[in-house]
Order: structure tokens, then C-alpha cells, then sequence
């Protein structure tokens, strides 16, 4: 699913040269669950962004779903990500003021093939479980469903991988929790699932944890004792969820 | 994204700061309202001054005497003294084209009826003045033929000048003093309204044209022939055949210039018109800075907007909106702006114009407001938004993705 070949990223800090990446190779099989980790500075958000088709890397290849997007400019960047890639942020990244079911329609409206964009929307809401939320606002919404939109709105395009930026980092731990569920059903589906995180608790519900120090991969295991959210999430102690 | 979404999506972000918006409308709206309203008071005074010189007189052709000219200095038309009193008949009788001929010579003086008194134009003319001039009396009559003959002591005075002297009373059959001359008034004109901006033709005191140069000023030339042709087909004709005749009769030699000037009335209209239009565009000019101004104001507001929205979009950018779609986004935002402002700026420019015709119809601001003018105010209005719209945009279009998404 996705491939990557001796990639480098360099930013220009007026006369330094920040390497950000140093040759960072790595393939990530389709309906794989994996973690990234690493502290700040290690290059692991710089990796997910060019995941993301946010960035372009300074030199190297990344193959994503059969298809070199090294090279792309920005138009076919955006269409990359409009059509095969769902973004789950730290901030969840609503749009202020605009109702859940307007929100998750979003990345339809850049597409012009899309059609029943409603009738989708809501589909996905229901999916995450917020199918009574369809006229709420961000402010209306606590943080652990403004995730749940904002899942809703990366998977109505139905993306080939859905990549999360520290999912969880704004959450308590029964939300971080339920959202991390989410992401464990989405993969159980079938979806290729990659999160970056810092907390070693999230990063053990993946099937593999790849850790990132100065720009290199420093190791790259699979889990051995993977946790499972549904389970741990039967186990606490119930408590208002909204 | 399509059309429908992007005007929705405007209104939303406007109607999330509505006194905002409100605020940078009212300079598009205030702009446009004053291009329609100078527009049409531009218009308006066309219209007037229109009809104003169709009032002068129909298919008229004014002789005056030519301009003196020492050096470079060219003095007015009729600083030259050259038309008599023989030439206007000779113009009757010679030239076919020439149905009537009125002759006129113009004076100030002071005129006293027992202990008032007035100073006005007395204007020495013949019989056939008011058929030439479009001059109608509306109390007693106008001097006949014989009156000028014969040098007749006989007035007939203007509306205005009739009240000042008068009062109340009924002037005909009184008596007035012109320079110590006693004259009866046999008649007064109907009212013309003000013509020319600087000559009042309801205050004047006409006098047979031999009384006013024999007995009163002493002159021996006319200021002014009007002569007016069969037909408006004739005009140019006619202006030829006097032209002909004033040069062999004033004895100019071939090659020379004439020391007279024919005024057409086909001409005198043309350049009012240019008068008109300039006078328009100058107005038009100056009320569209106010729109330029209002633009600005849309600008301002826009590179505000995009600064508080980058985190929207970093967010549009990443869920697969192009550059380009976020920068129509934003010029139709800016677009709604300038085009809700204009459709406001056109009612309230055309019930300015309308109130400003009602309150100074009466003292020459009339206002025409045309289909032409509100579809260019309300054109302009979409340019200006378009073009203060674009920088915003364009600037929107430009962030970068992650930066935008970053933006706290």
C-alpha cells in the first residue's frame, strides 16, 4: 500500500539546512495497523504529512497505492487527498460554526463525481455513532465526538488508508480510548490504518510500532501483546460520555 | 466545489460577522448610490438644458457680429460692431431659405415705474421677435409693425420684471421710465422659466428695435440677428446664403475672414451636450472614487477574513480542496459583498436621485435616472469586487497546508 524509498526531507531555515528525514525507507502492507513514535524533532510528523500528501519529499519515492506521488503538483496532491487518503488530527479540525452533517460532506464537495452527498453524510455520521448529532456545531460537541466527526468526515470518500495525527492527543482517557476503538474496527475492516502518537498505551493497539529518531528509523517490530480497545473499554468503569 | 455551495458558504461566513459585513457593504452601497444619483442629476441637467435651448427658438440661426482681436486677445462674439439694421432686412428679403429675421440689440438699464425700480435687459427687437424666439405674451400684446416703424414709445415686459415693478397690479397701460424716457407697456410675456443659466428671459423689457437704438442707447448696429430657417432640412442652407450675402454686402474679400459668426441651433445643442457630458463624467468621476474607496474597504475586510480562517483552510486544503477552489471561495465571497452592496447602492441611489429631483426640481436639479446608468454603477460595483477581491484570495490560495493547519 505504501512504499517508501531512501526518503529525504531537508527545510531551508534561511542559510540552515534542517534534514528533517534522512533516508527513510519502509513499505506498510494494505490493512496494516501501524504506530509511529518518536519524540519532537524525530521526524515523525514531517513523515506524516508527506504520508499525507501534504509535503513533498526533497528527494526519493513514495509509492501510494500503485502510484509514484513524489513528483505530483499541487492539483493532483489535492486529488490524492481528496480521494484516497482520510487526515484524523490531534485539534480534530472542524470547521467553526458548521453543523457535523455539513462538516463530514466536506471533502465531497472537492469532488465533482460525488453524488447523494446527504445521504453519505449521514451515513457516515451513523457509523461513528452520531447519527442523533446531524445539526450540531463544533461548540456543541464534546471533544470525543468532534473526533468522531471528524472520522466521519475522513472516511465518507472511502479513502485506501486513513492516517491519524496524534488521535488522541486532546482527549481524556475514555475517549482516547473509544477513538482508538474506532480506529481497531476501521482496520478490522480492512483499512489500512497509521497513526502517529508519543503515548507507548495508544501505540500497542496497532499490530506494529515503528520508532523514529533524528530523521532514521531506529527500530520497526511488530506488537506482542496488542491491546484491544472494545475490550478495555467493557472494562472501565462507566461514566457520562456526553 | 460548485457554485451554489461557494455563494452558501459566503453567506454563512458573512452572516457570522454580520455588522462586518454590513460595514463594508455601506461602501459599496454609498459608492454606487452616488454614481447613480450624480449620474442621473448629469443627466437631468442635460435634459433641462435641452430643452432650455429647444425654448431659444425653432430652426435658429444667430448672426453676431465678429470677435475683435488685437494680437492675441480675442475679444467675445458682437465685440466687433458690423450687423445693422439694413442687413437683417436684406436677409429677409434675399435669402429664400430664411423664413423670418429678428434682429435684437441687448442693454442693461434701470427702469422705474412711479417710486420703483428695477435694473434689467432692455432688448430692442422687431414684430416677428416672438414667432422667431418662442416668446408667447399672456396680457395685452405684443408691437406691431408700425410700432417699430415708427419708433414707438411701447414696452412689453418679461413676468419677473412685471412683479418687481408691479407688484400685484396689472402693468398694462402704465407707464415706465427707461433713461428718462416714458414708455406705456402694452403687453407682458408668458412665463419661459430661466434659460441660457445666465440670462433670465422672464426679465426683460422689450422696445421696439428703432426706439432703442434712435432714441434711447444711440446705436447703429444690432447685437444680433436671429433668423430662422423654413425648415430644420433648410438650416444649413440658409446659414450659406447668409454668410454669402453678410460678405458681399459688408464688402469682404475673397480669402478674408467674415466679421460675423452664425450660430446654429443644431450646433449650440451639440455643445451643450459636450458641456453636459463632461459636466456627468465629472460628477460620475468623482462618486466613483467613493466606490473605489468601498472596494477597499472589501479588501481590507477579506485579508482580515483570510487571516482568521487559515486554520479552515488548511482544513479545506487537506481534505482535497485546490488552490484554485479556495481561491474562488474567497473572490465569491468578496463577490456577494460588492454585488449584495451594489443591488442596495442601486435603491438607494435611484431614491436619492428621486428625492433630489422632488426637493430641487424647482431651483434646476431635476434627475433622470436611466437603465444605462444603474446597470454600469451595478457593473462597476461586481468589478470592483472582483478586483479588491482577488489580492484576498489569491493570498488564501497561496498558504501553505501545513502552516495553515498549524495557524493557532
Amino acid at each position: 500500500m505504501i512504499r517508501l524509498v531512501n526518503l529525504h526531507k531537508t527545510y531551508r531555515m534561511g542559510d540552515i539546512a534542517v534534514h528533517a528525514l534522512k533516508g527513510v525507507s519502509l513499505e506498510v502492507e494494505a490493512g496494516e495497523f501501524v504506530a509511529i513514535m518518536g519524540p519532537s524533532g524525530s521526524g515523525k510528523s514531517t513523515l506524516m504529512n508527506i504520508l499525507g500528501c501534504l509535503d513533498r519529499p526533497s528527494e526519493g519515492s513514495y509509492m501510494l497505492d500503485g502510484r509514484e506521488v513524489a513528483g505530483l503538483d499541487d492539483d493532483q496532491l489535492a486529488e490524492i487527498r481528496n480521494r484516497k487518503i482520510g487526515f484524523v488530527f490531534q485539534t480534530f479540525n472542524l470547521i467553526p460554526r458548521r453543523p457535523a452533517l455539513r462538516q463530514v460532506m466536506l471533502p465531497l464537495l472537492y469532488n465533482p463525481e460525488a453524488s447523494d452527498l446527504e445521504s453519505k453524510a449521514r451515513a457516515a455520521l451513523e457509523r461513528v455513532g452520531l447519527g442523533d448529532r446531524l445539526d450540531h456545531k463544533p461548540n456543541e460537541l464534546s471533544g470525543g465526538q468532534q473526533q468522531r466527526v471528524a472520522i466521519a468526515r475522513a472516511l465518507i470518500s472511502d479513502p485506501v488508508i486513513i492516517l491519524g495525527d496524534e488521535p488522541t492527543g486532546n482527549l481524556d482517557s475514555r475517549n482516547s480510548e473509544e477513538i482508538i476503538a474506532m480506529f481497531q474496527d476501521l482496520h478490522a475492516e480492512g483499512k489500512t490504518v497509521v497513526i502517529v502518537t508519543h503515548e507507548e498505551e495508544i501505540a500497542r493497539h496497532a499490530q506494529r510500532i515503528i520508532r523514529f529518531r533524528d530523521g532514521h528509523i531506529v527500530s520497526d517490530e511488530p506488537v506482542r501483546d496488542r491491546l484491544y480497545a472494545r475490550e478495555l473499554l467493557a472494562s472501565m468503569p462507566a461514566e457520562e460520555d456526553q | 466545489m460548485n457554485l451554489r455551495e461557494s455563494i452558501s458558504v459566503a453567506f454563512e461566513g458573512l452572516a457570522a460577522n454580520k455588522m462586518r459585513a454590513a460595514l463594508t457593504m455601506l461602501g459599496v452601497i454609498i459608492g454606487v448610490a452616488a454614481v447613480i444619483a450624480m449620474l442621473a442629476i448629469g443627466q437631468g441637467a442635460r435634459e433641462r438644458m435641452m430643452a432650455q435651448i429647444q425654448q431659444m427658438g425653432t430652426n435658429l440661426l444667430m448672426v453676431f457680429s465678429g470677435q475683435t482681436r488685437r494680437g492675441a486677445v480675442m475679444g467675445g462674439f458682437g465685440s466687433m460692431e458690423s450687423l445693422t439694421l439694413d442687413d437683417a432686412e436684406a436677409i429677409a428679403e434675399k435669402c429664400p431659405s430664411v423664413a423670418k429675421v429678428a434682429p435684437e440689440t441687448r442693454n442693461g438699464a434701470q427702469v422705474k415705474y412711479k417710486n420703483r425700480n428695477t435694473s434689467t435687459n432692455i432688448i430692442g427687437v422687431t414684430a416677428d421677435y416672438p414667432d422667431v424666439r418662442n416668446y408667447r405674451v399672456q396680457n395685452g400684446r405684443f408691437f406691431t409693425e408700425r410700432d417699430v416703424r415708427s419708433s414707438r414709445k411701447v414696452a412689453v415686459i418679461g413676468p419677473t420684471t412685471a412683479a418687481n415693478l408691479f407688484g400685484e397690479v396689472s402693468p398694462v397701460g402704465k407707464t415706465i421710465t427707461i433713461k428718462g424716457i416714458r414708455f406705456e407697456v402694452v403687453g407682458v410675456t408668458a412665463v419661459k422659466g430661466a434659460t441660457g443659466g445666465f440670462m433670465d428671459s422672464d426679465d426683460q423689457v422689450f422696445i421696439p428695435i428703432s426706439t432703442a437704438m434712435r432714441r434711447v442707447f444711440g446705436l447703429q448696429y444690432v447685437r444680433m440677428i436671429g433668423a430662422q430657417a423654413k425648415s430644420l432640412e433648410l438650416m444649413d442652407r440658409a446659414n450659406n446664403e447668409i454668410t454669402d450675402l453678410l460678405r458681399k454686402r459688408h464688402h469682404i474679400a475673397e480669402g478674408a475672414d467674415d466679421d460675423f459668426v452664425i450660430r446654429n441651433q443644431a450646433e449650440i445643442i451639440e455643445m451643450a451636450g459636450e458641456t453636459a457630458r463632461i459636466f456627468t463624467i465629472l460628477l460620475a468621476g468623482i462618486a466613483s472614487v467613493s466606490l473605489l474607496v468601498g472596494g477597499i474597504g472589501i479588501m481590507n475586510i477579506m485579508l482580515v477574513s483570510v487571516t482568521e480562517r487559515t486554520r479552515e483552510i488548511g482544513i479545506r486544503m487537506a481534505v482535497g480542496a485546490r488552490r484554485r477552489d479556495i481561491q474562488w471561495q474567497f473572490l465569491v465571497e468578496a463577490l456577494v459583498m460588492s454585488l449584495t452592496g451594489g443591488l442596495i447602492g442601486v435603491l438607494v441611489g435611484v431614491a436619492e436621485s428621486w428625492i433630489i429631483g422632488k426637493i430641487g426640481g424647482n431651483s434646476g436639479w431635476n434627475t433622470s435616472v436611466s437603465a444605462g446608468s444603474v446597470i454600469l454603477s451595478f457593473c462597476f460595483a461586481a468589478v470592483v469586487g472582483v478586483f479588491f477581491g482577488f489580492y484576498p484570495a489569491r493570498t488564501a490560495s497561496s498558504l501553505d497546508p501545513i502552516e495553515a493547519l498549524r495557524y493557532e
